[in-house]
């Protein structure tokens, strides 16, 4: 149990730091734009297939710098040229704009890649165990995988909190129109901090491909706990955004290790000892429910917390 | 120096400004008069590019009609929203930091002037600015908009829900930068200010310029009073 609970606890913290470097591109962006990108988790697919097709050719190391390059530069035009264009015409122009973007990204990767997992291996100079707790060998790639998403977040913190084009984006956050009125060219902001938040994706990407499955489907499946996050946290809430990504990667790692039914919880006095309606739901096993998890904790913050738990609009 | 000709503005198909014409001389301090829904903020706003002007607006005899509010800016229009837009997450020194365009080039007022002239400001120059009263709000987006060395400051409705002690305060304030050879234009409602420190004033109704003159012009003509500003 102890060993479920710490091999658990570090893949459950990998996995919400891997969300972070995806929700915090993605909640600035709307806090800023008012813009909910649906393409973002295609950016992160995108990073996984150059990551793929780039430590073919090049290796990974150059991959895993290059990828995230290109797809930020991918984000910026997107921004410049797409964005910017169609926000005259309000924000449902803008919202449709990336949904298409979505499926177009997802039809020319699998027109590319097509539409089964690709071979993309972790590079052999991190293919050991890096330790071993009881009787598990942790791998080393995995504590890369950590390793790259907390430099990150502390470079971005730095970045906000410190600099002054980080106090630039966290004034435009609230009054973009303000920022242009004290003379900073917001528009160039928009478009810097849209590549960021792209590069950011795929660098996640880039990282998790090797770990997880790299196919045409990965940003449909993804996309929805992204949103589950950013609500979760509070739209706009970069520190919201941080905590939900470790409440729900760690809920979900958990759920789906663990095995328990409430026929176990409750033994003898479970009424399947009799067949009956209920039976099926009572043996339902935690780690079957899993998938539905961050949904149930969507409505139920929808419910309590409309706001989100940092936020400070209601979504 | 502002010289806007014939200014035109819509909000949907509501036409908001129907051919506004008005000057605002180097140095000058006029104030744009008016009930409330005549057109005064939608007047500043449409010069500095925040709603779709169409006309002629030229600053320091350049066309901006239409330029990017922070291409207008940068030429040293500076502008106080009605609003007091701070930056609620960050602090009052971050907040008036941001007011600087160039950090190379200083204008001629420093972060440690502007705390020097409000003790208030400077006791909270590092808490958060969402929590300050209405009233150092005030101060705190006029000093901002300052540290941007503009040429010509639009002021919208600054005594807005502000107590009367205030409101004298941010009148010594708006006299300050007068002296200091900022052109002023002030969007009122209130005449108090106006017509202690205007060298002229505009009168607005529906969308357009109704009385141009001086305040004591303004004082002897009640008809004027009575029709466009009392209630």
């Amino acid at each position: 149990m102890l060993e479920l609970i710490v091999i658990s606890t570090l893949n459950g913290v990998l996995f919400g730091m891997l969300l972070f470097l995806l929700s915090s591109g993605l909640t600035v962006i709307f806090s800023m734009m008012g813009v909910l990108n649906f393409a973002h988790a295609s950016f992160y697919m995108l990073g996984a297939f150059f990551g793929f097709q780039l430590t073919k050719w090049i290796g990974f190391w150059p991959a895993l710098v290059l990828a995230p390059l290109l797809v930020g530069a991918i984000g910026m035009a997107v921004e410049r040229y797409g964005l910017r264009n169609t926000h005259k015409h309000g924000h449902v122009a803008e919202l449709l704009l990336t949904f298409g973007l979505a499926f177009a990204i997802e039809e020319i990767v699998s027109m590319i890649w097509g539409k089964s997992p690709l071979d993309y291996r972790v590079p052999a100079l991190l293919d050991f165990p890096a330790f071993t707790i009881f009787s598990t060998n942790y791998p080393a790639y995995k504590i890369f995988m950590l390793a790259v998403s907390v430099i990150i977040f502390v470079a971005l913190l730095i970045v906000l909190k410190r600099t002054r084009v980080g106090l630039i984006v966290q004034a435009a956050l609230t009054h973009p129109h303000m920022v242009g009125h004290l003379g900073h060219n917001v528009g160039r902001v928009f478009m810097a901090v849209f590549g960021v938040g792209s590069a950011l994706a795929a660098l996640a990407g880039v990282i998790a491909g090797p770990a997880l499955v790299t196919q045409s489907d990965m940003a449909a499946s993804l996309g929805p706990i992204l949103f589950v996050v950013i609500v979760f946290g509070g739209l706009g809430s970069l520190p919201g955004a941080f905590i939900a990504s470790l409440v729900i990667g760690l809920v979900q790692t958990f759920a789906v290790a663990l095995d328990g039914s409430l026929a176990s919880a409750f033994g003898p006095l479970d009424p399947s000892s009799g067949p009956s309606v209920l039976t099926d739901v009572w043996n339902v096993t935690i780690a079957q429910v899993a998938p539905i998890v961050p949904y149930v904790l969507l409505v139920l913050i929808l419910i309590v917390r409309p706001m989100g738990l940092m936020g400070t609009r209601e979504t | 120096m502002l010289e806007v000709r014939d200014l035109h503005a819509y909000y949907g198909k509501s036409h908001i400004l129907q051919g506004v014409d008005l000057d605002v001389g180097a140095g000058e301090v006029v104030s744009l008069l008016g009930r409330n829904g005549v057109g005064r903020s939608t007047t500043v706003k449409a010069i500095m590019g925040e709603v779709a002007p169409q006309g002629t607006i030229r600053f320091k005899g350049k066309d901006i009609a239409g330029l990017p509010s922070y291409k207008i800016a940068r030429l040293g229009l500076g502008y106080v929203p009605e609003h007091r837009d701070i930056f609620p997450s960050l602090t009052v020194r971050q907040n008036l930091v941001l007011g600087i365009k160039d950090t190379r080039r200083p204008g001629k007022w420093r972060l440690q002037d502007m705390l020097d002239m409000f003790p208030n400001l400077a006791a909270r120059a590092d808490t958060a600015a969402g929590v300050l009263s209405g009233g150092e709000k005030q101060m705190l987006t006029t000093c901002r908009t300052l540290m941007g060395d503009p040429d010509l400051i639009m002021i919208d409705e600054p005594t807005e829900g502000l107590a009367p002690l205030i409101v004298q305060q941010v009148g010594d304030l708006i006299a300050r930068i007068a002296q200091a050879g900022v052109a002023i234009l002030l969007v009122e409602q209130k005449l108090s200010i106006a017509m202690r420190i205007s060298k002229r004033v505009y009168i607005m109704g529906h969308g357009r310029v109704v009385f141009e003159g001086t305040p004591d012009e303004l004082k002897a003509n009640a008809a004027v009073r009575q029709e466009w500003l009392e209630v």
